[in-house]
């Protein structure tokens, strides 16, 4: 039976929806008139300064904030001043877009984008050196080539994430809304033990991981298993994992408090690569490290036969069960993978934003639900493809619409995908309706 | 410990109208959830579309206050139309996740400083109540009223009069709507939506219908709650839905009077611990800080979510045979 | 009606020779060209078919044959590739199913769909059409629906009776054993005034106590002038009770006619039977072993 009918007029509708969509974002960017130089003044810190040349202040200049977790913009008035609130005593970088100085106009010293650190005082000034000069304008191309290695980056680190939602999913039929802390979680037991604990880095984060699968071995024995034999529902199951999403979210932030913490090594040098695109050694490590991890991963899925009888559980849990797979314990290695790799991605999202939240699981958990409805739900490599497009969308849409409205992308994705093509990419045409 | 102040401070959580716009967001989710089966996880985005609507409809086109309440109104019933449309079709937990998203995306747009003109960004929006003129409606002298717990100032209780009566002209409208045939209809879907429609009901129709009036609901407790504090983004957050929905199980998803209860249940239980708490870790009973305390309360929300989930999904007014997403 | 009369069989349905898509005298439901396909496999593939009006007719044909599919197509239930039909002269092509349930079509479910969260007389009172009440402005006001409401209850309540369910009117459909449901799920069609019945596969899962009773109450359709078209498996009831049968195999109509004269019909028995020539088609498919065949000579 198909109840995805395909009336014209719905479809009609439907596409009018995602224009309308767009528009209102579009139509937001040519209102808002650039009249707002001061920006975020409910936080108790800021960064502030004045744009003049020779003397005479430049209005209309736009200047955006970047920190851990914290973007803003704003634009300076008339008499050159702005101001921009920052939550937190962090490092910020600060750039001011060249392309909205007059022609023939440019930052003379120390590069569009500099940086400040708020270690000391509750504001800081920054000035830029601006007169006449060519501008070191980059590129569209070359500013999208850079967004792209980030994305890359970024959805690498994503697709660990999603891999593991995606195969619950596919083996149990549950959305897992408490994936976000496991993501948390991987990174709070890389702090605790780097951190407090001072154990080598590079032993804390292998068992950072162990643990993390251990967190996920001890949910399915301790809660799902036993619900599952109860026989409770999928709708059941869901809000219970969103009530198990609370439990540990707020169970972190009870233990490591609201701020923001560091993992060592944080601050790694950044290396120049070609063009304006610049990673850090970190950037590196952990696109290095999440290769390894997803062709492990691969090989698990594609070769063994624990992986294959995922595949099969995905698939048909039924036969599969009737073939003789013993689908209980296929389902508990699920869960403890789909934990490590979670966890995983925690420590390398932990270096990537960078910093340690409570919520910081929470933040990225709808953007893992898109890469994998995007992907196809139940698939493993789906996901992973889901998030790298994710990741992408996310890190380029900021070069189109300002950014901190960079998520909208992927969330007006993941609604999209939903509605046009439920499967994903490469999911099965199943029936979603 | 000073038990006086805490009791004191709980009593006065059961009649706040922070309660009240709690209860007419949980009223509009049993609309949608209890009793018409839909999964609606942006109960948060309806609540954000009836406070903003209100507010920008004085502050920048210079409504009366009346004027900006129904133009939060039709918000809430577009935002449902928008919504529902392309989405009503889809399965259970897909529907939860595109109503998630949906609410995302309105909280984000409100909190973007491309809009902040508008909409204030993340400082929010304040003094529409007196502009609109909703602060000099109020019908009460100025001074004290109430006795006790229940003291309030002459504008609170405006706010709270105010709110009382839109709860029950919703929780009448509910009653109404579901002991009548629609209501039938609609119970009929939440089951089995094939059989409704052999037997010639137009199930989308009702869908949708349902969507709109619990979205109404949703709206009015945001208005509500923007006629008492500010509005402001950050208070539209996934977290609120979660908490509405626990409001819900808790009363009852399938029962007129079960979101109002749990609301009431849920809030009161919330200013109790949020006052026992850090007095018990600061009296060195509980071993952590007073801050630790503060979050105790809600890894306990969590914990009983769960709990009630999988030991009495019914809640406490609810009928289990009734239930449609227990198995 | 007593369940031990042999059944009046309609006669002169047909215009011409008994053959897959022959006209009938006073066709209800007339099917063109309708195709249906999910992925390489077609389904339905059904040139010409013409259901009489006020007769039973039975749409058999081993599993796979398509006879679920179909009837999903003139329900609305699902899209065909191509065709058309018409329903009392109006095209019901691409009309959704709840529209043609409104047109006086009804249909019932191979898996018993009585909504058990309701009672059985809620149950019963959704059946019923044009409920003033079930408008969402006019439902508010009690006024404008009440004496309708009651009227509807009267109606189902005679019902209920008649299929021996009034008893349990307050109870919720949970609580009603298989059979039971069965009984109210048919209740519950006829609340629909309906002129064309369509029931999918009424006895499967039912005991054979039940058997008769059932049959009885869908032989009293067509006492009352409705036109009844059902899916079933066991020959033995078809041959009891059906007038017109329609013979199903690879999504094709393979045979139509009386059903004595279709069951002997070669086609029909290599669609059944390949190996088994020589083995009473209702012995191979019945799945009760008695209905007495002497009383129906």
């Amino acid at each position: 039976m198909n109840f995805f009918s395909v009336d014209n007029p719905k479809r009609f509708l439907k596409l009018i929806i995602v224009v309308f969509t767009a528009l209102i974002i579009g139509l937001g960017l040519l209102v808002s008139p650039a009249q707002a130089d001061s920006v975020g003044e409910e936080f108790d810190h800021a960064v502030l300064g004045n744009v003049k040349i020779k003397g005479e202040p430049i209005g209309g200049v736009r200047i955006v904030v970047e920190g851990p977790s914290y973007t803003a913009e704003t634009v300076t008035a008339d008499d050159g001043s702005w101001l921009i609130g920052v939550p937190t005593k962090d490092t910020y970088s600060v750039t001011l877009d060249q392309n909205t100085l007059p022609e023939g106009i440019a930052v003379l010293e120390g590069g569009a984008s500099q940086e400040v650190d708020l270690g000391l005082s509750d504001r800081v000034v920054k000035n830029f050196f601006i007169g006449q000069g060519d501008r070191n304008v980059v590129s569209f191309f070359d500013q999208f080539i850079a967004r792209l290695i980030y994305g890359i980056n970024f959805g690498l680190m994503l697709g660990l994430a999603s891999v593991g939602l995606s195969l619950v999913f596919g083996t149990t039929g549950l959305s897992n809304f408490a994936h976000g802390e496991m993501v948390t979680f991987g990174a709070v037991a890389a702090l605790i033990l780097g951190v407090v604990l001072e154990v080598p880095i590079w032993v804390a984060i292998p068992a950072a991981v162990l643990i993390s699968a251990g967190f996920g071995w001890s949910l399915d024995a301790g809660l799902w298993k036993p619900l599952r034999k109860k026989g409770l529902g999928i709708v059941q199951l869901m809000i219970i994992s969103i009530g198990l999403s609370l439990t540990v979210r707020y169970v972190i932030q009870f233990f490591i408090g609201g701020g923001t913490e560091q993992l060592p090594g944080f601050d790694s040098p950044k290396i120049n690569l070609f063009g304006s695109v610049a990673l850090s050694v970190n950037d590196l490590y952990s696109m290095g490290i999440s290769i390894v991890a997803i062709l492990g991963f691969a090989i698990w899925l594609l070769k063994t036969n624990t992986g294959k009888a995922t595949r099969a559980i995905s698939d048909n849990p039924d036969l599969a069960a009737a073939s003789g797979i013993d689908v209980d314990k296929v389902v508990r290695l699920v869960w403890i993978i789909s934990a490590a790799l979670a966890g995983l991605s925690g420590v390398l999202w932990a270096y990537f934003r960078p910093g340690i939240k409570w919520d910081m699981g929470t933040q990225i958990l709808l953007l893992i639900f898109a890469a994998v409805t995007l992907g196809g739900l139940g698939t493993a490599f789906g996901a992973l493809i889901g998030a790298l497009i994710v990741g992408i969308l996310v890190e380029t849409s900021s070069l189109f619409i300002p950014s901190d409205l960079k998520y909208v992308g992927a969330l007006v994705v993941l609604i999209g995908v939903l509605l046009f093509r439920p499967q994903g990419l490469m999911g099965r045409k199943q029936r979603v309706g | 410990m000073d038990w006086g102040t805490i009791i004191n401070n709980t009593l006065a959580g059961l009649l706040t109208p922070t309660t009240i716009a709690f209860a007419l967001a949980a009223l509009g989710l049993a609309m949608h959830f209890g009793f018409a089966g839909l999964l609606n996880f942006g109960i948060a985005g309806f609540m954000a579309i009836g406070a903003y609507g209100y507010a920008i409809s004085v502050l920048t086109f210079g409504f009366p206050w009346w004027g900006g309440m129904i133009v939060g109104i039709i918000g809430s019933i577009l935002f449902a139309i928008l919504l529902g449309v392309p989405t009503l079709r889809l399965r259970g937990d897909y529907l939860a996740i595109v109503t998630i998203a949906a609410a995302e995306i309105v909280r984000l747009l409100f909190l973007t400083t491309a809009f902040t003109d508008v909409t204030g960004s993340a400082d929010g929006l304040f003094g529409y109540n007196n502009a609109g003129g909703f602060t000099d409606a109020n019908p009460f002298p100025p001074g004290s009223y109430g006795w006790g717990p229940w003291t309030y100032n002459s504008e609170t209780l405006w706010v709270l009069t105010f709110g009382l009566g839109v709860l029950a002209v919703c929780v009448w409208f509910l009653w109404a709507l579901m002991r009548s045939p629609w209501g039938r209809v609609i119970k009929g879907i939440r089951e089995d939506e094939e059989a409704i429609r052999a037997l010639g009901k137009n199930v989308f129709a009702y869908k949708l219908q349902a969507l709109i009036i619990g979205g109404i609901f949703g709206g009015m407790g945001g208005i509500v709650y923007a006629a008492f504090a500010n509005v402001s983004p950050g208070v539209y957050v996934t977290s609120i839905t979660f908490f509405i929905w626990t409001s819900l199980l808790l009363g009852g998803a399938a029962t007129i009077w079960g979101p109002v209860i749990g609301a009431v249940i849920f809030w009161t239980l919330q200013a109790f611990l949020s006052n026992v708490l850090p007095e018990l870790a600061l009296a060195g009973i509980l071993p952590m800080t007073g801050i630790q305390a503060a979050t105790l309360r809600y890894v306990l929300v969590g914990i009983g979510l769960m709990l009630l989930v999988i030991y009495r999904p019914q809640g406490i007014f609810g009928d289990k045979r009734e239930l449609t997403f227990v198995k | 009606m007593s369940n031990n009369d042999a059944p009046q069989k309609s006669t002169g349905l047909h215009i011409g020779e008994a053959k897959p898509g022959c006209k009938k005298t006073d066709p209800m439901l007339v099917i063109d060209h309708v195709k249906k396909s999910f992925g390489g496999l077609t389904a339905v593939d059904v040139d010409h078919l013409e259901i009489p009006k006020n007769a039973i007719t039975a749409l058999i044909g081993p599993n796979g044959a398509g006879k679920t599919t179909l009837f999903n197509l003139l329900t609305g239930f699902d899209t065909p590739d191509t065709g058309a039909w018409e329903f009392m002269g109006t095209s019901l092509s691409g009309v959704p199913s709840y529209k043609v349930a409104q047109l006086g079509q009804v249909r019932t479910f191979q898996l018993t769909k009585a909504l058990s969260l309701l009672t059985v007389l809620d149950n019963m009172k959704l059946g019923a059409k044009n409920q003033v009440g079930e408008s969402i402005f006019r439902a508010l006001f009690p006024g404008s629906w009440r004496k309708q409401d009651a009227e509807i209850e009267v109606k189902a309540l005679e019902l209920l009776k008649r299929f021996k369910l009034d008893t349990k009117k307050a109870d919720f459909a949970a609580s009603l054993s298989g059979g039971q449901r069965k009984l109210l799920e048919m209740a519950r069609a006829l609340m629909t005034d309906p002129v064309l019945v369509m029931l999918d596969e009424p006895m499967a899962g039912v005991n054979p106590a039940l058997t008769q009773s059932l049959l009885g109450h869908v032989l009293d359709l067509k006492k009352e002038g409705m036109t009844v078209l059902f899916v079933e498996h066991d020959m033995h009831m078809v041959r009891h009770i059906a007038d017109w049968v329609v013979v199903m195999a690879e999504g094709k109509v393979v045979a139509e006619g009386p059903p004595e004269t279709v069951m002997n019909e070669q086609a029909v028995i290599d669609a059944y039977l390949g190996a088994h020539q020589d083995t009473d088609l209702g012995v191979v498919t019945g799945r009760i072993s008695i209905i007495d065949e002497e009383k129906d000579k």
